[in-house]
């Protein structure tokens, strides 16, 4: 109840920005048009709708850590969180309350965009629904990190580091915009270590009813998924420690 | 029982002691003001009771409960209205209102009940619909002390309630201050002198951490031998300093 409410503060706080409609749901959207629009003028494999589709929704999510490190690093810095550290929340009902808001506006921020891809040309089938429910751990991956910034970073450096920094490593390590074997090497192998190729992987795998290739990419993310929110966790709870 | 009694109440910040074996003792319903210069550790201290900030050494009690061993019995008691406002800008007031409710653990039948009460004892009801980010600094202050006391608490923890604000709201809050007198212990920060007077039924004087001074305005203005207020803790702080 005490972290509902606490939940239902962030969700309205996050979802009264404008900023975050426009990211969350206008910047996909338009990444979706613009480039359905190249394909059909230059026909790019990458750029297929049921290859493009499962990408954005992940590279989408990225805006998910920028606003909940915002949200925290926003609060830490006002004197509201301060106020509610002195009331009966507990640190749990804190971490829950907001990480809770973030997953439905991901899962909506997925839905857009199959809705999009099926008026785009996306054939209507049951993966699609699996796709949107693989995006629950994808988006915990996220959540976590928006924790973890929003713990340490101002709401100044959150901008740089979550705003610039991870949407263009996002983009860059996940293979959404350009196939990973094309840089090869170092490049390649790093990506592969990291979080966002598998993320994007997986979904593919999920639209396209690969389910047997979707158990490394899943491991991969649900492992950094868990260290994520271990050390989120860790660091919102010395910081209001600290407090 | 005391509302608030601390022993020998210690905060270091390195080689910095901030409150310096503090022991006072506050009654139920009494309006207890901490004056002092800036870093006297008011706000320190204050930290310290509302379980902000873990004490280095000593310990407080409030209304018998530990701020050490007990927070979450400690932390049900009190209200605190922190010195910059404390309200969540892109909510609306009467949103704000139930939030403090919700973190309460209040039900929906009290929560209604809550927010009618204090939107009526604080006027609340013309700005009830508008965001808290976009009100006046009197209004927001308002509101501040307004969620402070939503959850009922038998303690308000009041830091430099009335900086900033004209003379109208000041004089608006100190009526809704003097009201809580008897029913709700207040302890109270202020670099206003005039505001101490006003209100409080003890003050204490800090300077270094260490209380320099405790009493009415009277037996405070009687001890520095100064007819006004202002010069009686002028007197006491800089006799100290020498």
């Amino acid at each position: 109840m005490k972290m509902l409410s606490f939940a239902k503060r962030n969700s309205r706080e996050i979802l009264r920005d404008p900023l975050t409609v426009v990211f969350s749901l206008g910047f996909p959207v338009v990444l979706l048009l613009l480039l359905t629009a190249i394909q059909a003028n230059v026909p790019v494999a990458l750029f297929e709708i049921s290859h493009l589709t499962p990408g954005i929704t992940v590279f989408g999510l990225s805006f998910m850590t920028l606003f909940s490190a915002t949200l925290i690093a926003r609060d830490r810095e006002s004197a509201l969180l301060q106020r509610l550290y002195t009331t009966p929340l507990t640190a749990a009902d804190f971490i829950f309350g907001y990480a809770l808001p973030i997953v439905p506006i991901s899962v909506g921020q997925c839905v857009v965009c199959y809705a999009l891809a099926i008026i785009l040309g996306l054939p209507v089938t049951a993966t699609i629904l699996y796709a949107v429910l693989m995006i629950l751990p994808v988006s915990l991956f996220f959540v976590g990190l928006g924790l973890l910034c929003g713990s340490l970073f101002s709401v100044k450096q959150v901008g740089g580091i979550c705003g610039a920094l991870l949407t263009n490593l996002t983009a860059w390590l996940s293979g959404v915009w350009f196939d990973l074997k094309l840089v090869g090497g170092a490049f390649e192998k790093i990506a592969y270590l990291l979080p966002f190729v598998h993320a994007v992987e997986l979904e593919r795998a999920v639209l396209d009813g690969r389910y047997a290739d979707m158990l490394p990419h899943i491991g991969w993310v649900l492992g950094y998924a868990l260290l994520i929110m271990i050390a989120a966790v860790i660091l919102f709870l010395r910081q209001m420690k600290d407090r | 029982m005391n509302a608030i009694e601390t022993v020998n109440l210690t905060k270091r910040y390195r080689d910095v002691t901030a409150v310096d074996s503090l022991n006072l003792t506050v009654g139920q319903g009494e309006l207890f003001s901490l004056l002092g210069i800036n870093g006297a550790g008011k706000t320190t201290t204050i930290k310290m009771l509302c379980c902000l900030t873990r004490p280095s050494g000593g310990d407080a009690y409030l209304m018998g409960h530990s701020v050490t061993k007990d927070a979450p019995a400690v932390k049900a008691l009190i209200g605190v209205s922190p010195q910059e406002t404390a309200v969540a800008p892109n909510l609306t007031v009467g949103e704000n209102l139930e939030l403090m409710c919700g973190v309460h653990g209040f039900r929906r039948e009290k929560t209604i009940q809550r927010v009618e009460e204090l939107t009526r004892q604080f006027e609340l009801t013309p700005i009830l619909g508008k965001k808290a980010g976009k009100l006046s600094g009197g209004w927001q202050r308002k509101l501040s002390i307004a969620m402070a006391l939503i959850g009922e608490p038998r303690i308000l923890f009041l830091d430099e309630p009335t900086l900033g604000l004209d003379v109208i709201a000041r004089s608006e809050l100190w009526d809704t201050i003097r009201a809580l007198k008897g029913k709700t212990t207040v302890i109270l920060t202020t670099h206003y002198m005039e505001e101490a007077e006003a209100l409080s039924d003890r003050i204490g004087i800090l300077r270094d951490g260490r209380v320099l001074a405790l009493g009415t305005v009277d037996e405070l203005k009687k001890a520095a031998g100064t007819e006004k207020f202002e010069d009686a803790f002028i007197a006491i702080v800089k006799g100290a300093g020498k």
